[in-house]
């Protein structure tokens, strides 16, 4: 019968190695990104670019693992991880139970959204000086500062993400008979949840963002202030060293995310 | 499944249901004055050129709207609002994406308060009736069209309703999809002993599927006419009588 030589060409892929295409995957989407880090070695290397303002790849890596065996940026590490954690855990518990009243009910949201919206277009490290007026030179502003900035993400997504979900879905409920809470519960959380992590993964890079500018402007611990405190001392290859550790920080922060994602919503497809 | 079946009825009065939408500022009487009478167990197909509001009538007995006046009176008594007795099949199947199957067909019962074990009882076998028990924990977007409207129709039957209101619900399948969901529905029906309420703009289905078939009017003037289809049951579709009748209820709609 003719459909049986249909399954000939998927017979023959089998038989080719099975590590093939998963090398071939690794290879576009890392390919770039690895062409990118050869060219700054080689250029570094070879005198193409200068070596003291980019160091090779080499230099940079053996001064952060001297740094970290010395014991030097241990202490960073943790202050910027408390600073921003401590940010983005209390933007994350005000903006996303706000993000839900405002999206469900509208008279909160028409009460709220002028102001939201002014709040929002004033750029959180100009109000900085305002904050270090109010509450000191201190942790407080800082973490302040890192919290207003992150509030914005997941309260938007958050409205947007209630606001969104299916009529047809919340009617198919109502049409069985499922009380307003239950319809919030069993039917537009889950539906927002998708939404609500586009927020938390927005809300954590902006943290780190806003961690860096804050920890630049007005600390002496930190990371952001190792990164400054290292150009000044012509440290360049630690400067490298801090800035690779904090992207570092925002990648395992977003990995983190979309793990927790991928737990909550096996439902969907997550296209990272 | 015995315990309910002795008390129910399931019967629906339409008196005086009339319905009007505002559109660009004048109003558009969409239903007037509606009187009908559908006994306990009957399948009603409703049937209707576009705008004529066949789905404006079935979301009123749906009550997911409300009529300006009239009432609808559900085994003898005036109703308003969703209900208990009644469950809606909708043309799109309209699942919850996060839900597998079963719990999908659960969900209509979980939210009236059933415990997880009666309502995912009771889910499995109306899962088993519209024959997707390979499929109990498949998630919606991995469903075909018709599989995932045949959770649909299991949802509805789950909560075991007196009534069961259907909105085009084989309007967006393929044709061949179509007719075996039609077969499988008149065999549901049959086992169940519901009233069925059944909008479709498809004149074969109606002819298939109903006792009697209500004709309502484009022109806002002129009656709504109500057709026997006295076939008998299970009906074959080349049946002389059948083609006869489809053929009938097409020179209603002028097509011949």
């Amino acid at each position: 019968m003719s459909i049986q030589s249909l399954d000939l060409p998927q017979a023959r892929a089998l038989n080719l190695p099975r590590a093939y295409p998963a090398l071939r995957s690794i290879a576009s989407r890392y390919g770039l990104l690895a062409g990118f880090l050869a060219l700054w070695q080689v250029a570094a290397t070879t005198g193409l670019v200068n070596p003291t303002v980019f160091p090779p790849l080499d230099t940079i890596a053996s001064a952060l693992i001297e740094a970290l065996a010395k014991g030097r940026l241990w202490g960073d590490i943790a202050i910027s991880l408390q600073r921003s954690g401590i940010a983005f855990a209390a933007a994350v518990s005000l903006g996303v139970p706000l993000g839900l009243l405002m999206g469900q009910i509208r008279p909160i949201e028409r009460a709220l959204d002028p102001i939201l919206q002014f709040f929002r277009q004033t750029s959180a490290l100009a109000l900085y000086p305002v904050f270090i007026l109010l509450l000191g030179l201190g942790e407080t502003s800082k973490v302040f500062v890192i919290f207003w900035a992150t509030l914005f993400p997941i309260l938007l997504a958050t409205i947007g993400g209630v606001k969104e979900v299916d009529r047809k879905l919340i009617e198919m409920a109502h049409a069985f008979g499922a009380a307003r809470i239950v319809i919030f519960t069993r039917v537009v959380l889950p539906a927002a949840v998708p939404a609500i992590f586009v927020g938390l993964r927005l809300s954590a890079t902006t943290a780190l963002l806003l961690l860096i500018a804050a920890e630049m402007i007005g600390a002496n611990s930190g990371l952001g202030f190792q990164v400054m405190n290292a150009q000044y001392n012509f440290e360049i290859p630690l400067m490298f060293a801090a800035i690779f550790l904090l992207a570092f920080l925002g990648l395992a922060a977003n990995a983190l995310l979309i793990a927790a994602q991928r737990r909550l919503c096996r439902w969907s497809d997550i296209n990272a | 499944m015995s315990e309910i079946t002795e008390s129910r009825r399931g019967e629906v009065a339409l008196r005086g249901l009339s319905k009007s939408f505002a559109l660009n500022g004048q109003r558009l009487n969409v239903l007037r004055d509606i009187n009908l009478d559908v006994a306990g167990g009957e399948a009603l197909a409703i049937v209707g050129p576009s705008g004529c509001g066949k789905t404006t009538l079935l979301r009123i007995l749906a009550g997911l709207e409300v009529p300006e006046s009239g009432e609808v009176r559900i085994d003898g008594a005036p109703t308003s609002g969703v209900g208990r007795e009644r469950a809606i099949i909708f043309q799109e199947p309209r699942l919850l994406p996060w839900l597998t199957v079963l719990q999908n067909v659960a969900f209509g019962q979980s939210v009236r308060g059933a415990s997880q074990e009666k309502s995912e009882a009771r889910a499995r076998h109306y899962i088993e009736l519209v024959g997707l028990s390979g499929f109990i924990n498949a998630f919606p977007r991995q469903l075909s069209g018709g599989m995932a409207q045949r959770v649909g129709i299991a949802r509805a039957l789950t909560v075991q309703p007196e009534i069961l209101l259907l909105d085009e619900p084989f309007g967006a399948l393929d044709a061949m999809t179509k007719l075996t969901m039609q077969e499988e529905l008149a065999r549901i029906w049959a086992e169940e002993k519901v009233t069925m309420l059944l909008v479709t703009h498809d004149l074969e289905e109606a002819a298939f599927l109903a006792d009697r078939v209500l004709v309502l009017p484009l022109e806002k003037g002129a009656q709504p006419r109500v057709i026997n289809i006295d076939l008998p049951r299970p009906r074959a579709r080349s049946s002389a009588k059948f083609v006869a009748l489809r053929s009938r209820l097409m020179a209603e709609f002028g097509l011949h």
